[in-house]
């Protein structure tokens, strides 16, 4: 028997709201999340909210695999969620995604 | 109507900071001009091309200059050239340390932190602590209680102001820190703002900081000359007048505990040379509402924008013009404030 949860895939947005190289926001249940379209044409998602103080890293700045929060301009790998330096510390909670019918589903167990 | 006469705690550690919390003004939401994703990404484009150039140009000036005023040493000529050294050692380091603290002003990561090393340095404000000093300045710009970077608190106690045309009052409060944090502590505020992982970085750095006036000490020992110490150290304070001539019109007289950086913040048109060694800081709204728009691309951001803000002031003389009479009038009534917009909704986005 798996530990790990069943997946619980939530329609976000179609794949072409996310314009290469950006971000978009997506609320669901309460919360939010940033879905991402990278320059080799994947797609990620992470929390929405900088682990900094809580900005929108929606309204941030794409670079390759890195947001920039629109704030402080901390920065994260988008792919792994890592933070990459001060003033980010603490690392980005980051979700599986799928492409289906055009429409991206982030995995939100 | 009764006048509030009484000053506010402007300590980080005082009662003012849970005020500003129980109000919702810490860490809230501010008002952003509404600006079209496509265009905002356009304006936050990085490119190493316009800081190279810029830095190339500012480090020649400073060789030339200081080069100039060594030479000339011993004579009334190397005034002139210990003026301009100074101005750019003392004075352009503010807005190189603060677009490269922001990493905006180049793409390449790595350029960003040797100029914000170097530019720290030069304008004697410890890089760690600055940087996060400058974080919560953004996060709550002029909230009282909160934000420790407001450089006039009210009523404005002028004479500070003067003294720190030559760095006297900041200075000297920036070499006591540099001691204690040497020493292996940290001032209480900053104990609010630095996160505790970061410390062990402020004590090593300062001990760097402290090593560096010691050989520069030695050197004129050595040469029985202060010009060392012209040329490295005494420039923060000799040549530290033209950033407080700056920073000064960033928020001062304007409104506190408010929300939306049209209403606590300045933009002031100045001429390509003060914009060069202000590195466009004098866009300051633009650069408070979209801290990721790096300086190059902040003209551009206030065409954008213009529309929704208060007429920048057309020159430094314009901004003193209003600062000087409205800081007079704080010194007699604190509850007194500049407001330019008075339609604006604070806090709405």
């Amino acid at each position: 028997m798996s530990g790990a949860p069943a997946a619980i895939w939530v329609a976000a947005c179609a794949a072409d709201d996310v314009e290469r190289e950006d971000v978009v926001r997506f609320d669901h249940d309460g919360r939010t999340y940033a879905i991402y379209h990278s320059p080799d044409d994947a797609y990620y998602a992470t929390d929405g909210l900088c682990t900094h103080e809580e900005a929108h890293l929606a309204e941030g700045f794409v670079s390759g695999t890195i947001i920039e929060c629109p704030k402080h301009n901390g920065r994260f790998d988008y792919r792994t969620g890592e933070a990459k330096g001060a003033p980010v510390c603490v690392n980005l909670k980051i979700y599986p995604v799928k492409i289906e019918a055009g429409r991206i589903f982030i995995d939100l167990a | 109507m009764a006048v509030e006469s009484r000053a506010r705690d402007y300590s980080l550690i005082g009662p003012e900071g849970a005020k500003a919390q129980e109000k919702g003004l810490a860490g809230a939401a501010w008002y952003q001009s509404p600006i079209p994703r496509k265009q905002l990404k356009d304006l936050m484009q990085r490119s190493d091309g316009p800081a190279l150039r810029d830095t190339a140009i500012w480090i020649a000036a400073l060789a030339l200059s200081g080069s100039a005023a060594a030479w000339l040493w011993g004579t009334w000529w190397c005034v002139p050239a210990f003026f301009v050294y100074g101005v750019l050692y003392g004075s352009s380091s503010d807005s190189r340390w603060h677009e490269c603290g922001h990493r905006t002003a180049f793409k390449t990561r790595w350029m960003n932190d040797v100029v914000y090393q170097l530019a720290c340095f030069m304008i004697l404000r410890e890089p760690t602590v600055w940087r996060w000093s400058h974080a919560r300045h953004h996060t709550d710009t002029i909230i009282v209680g909160r934000d420790p970077e407001i450089a006039v608190p009210r009523p404005a106690y002028i004479p500070g102001i003067l003294l720190n045309l030559f760095a006297l009052k900041s200075g000297a409060k920036a070499v006591r820190l540099l001691f204690i944090h040497a020493a292996g502590r940290l001032a209480p505020e900053e104990e609010t703002f630095i996160p505790e992982a970061e410390h062990g970085r402020v004590y090593v750095v300062a001990r760097i900081y402290l090593a560096i006036f010691a050989a520069v000490a030695a050197a004129c020992a050595a040469v029985a000359s202060i010009l060392p110490a012209m040329l490295i150290g005494l420039p923060t304070f000799y040549g530290g007048w033209l950033a407080v001539v700056f920073g000064v019109t960033q928020h001062a007289g304007l409104a506190e505990d408010i929300l939306d950086h049209r209403l606590n913040s300045r933009t002031v048109t100045m001429n390509p040379l003060l914009r060069f060694l202000y590195w466009n800081m004098n866009y300051h709204v633009e650069h408070h509402m979209f801290p990721a728009v790096p300086y190059h691309a902040l003209p551009r951001l206030h065409a954008v924008v213009k529309s929704d803000c208060p007429p920048p002031y057309p020159s430094l003389w314009a901004a003193y013009a209003e600062i000087v009479p409205a800081l007079l009038r704080q010194s007699k009534d604190p509850s007194y404030c500049v407001r330019r917009m008075p339609g604006a909704v604070a806090g709405s986005r």
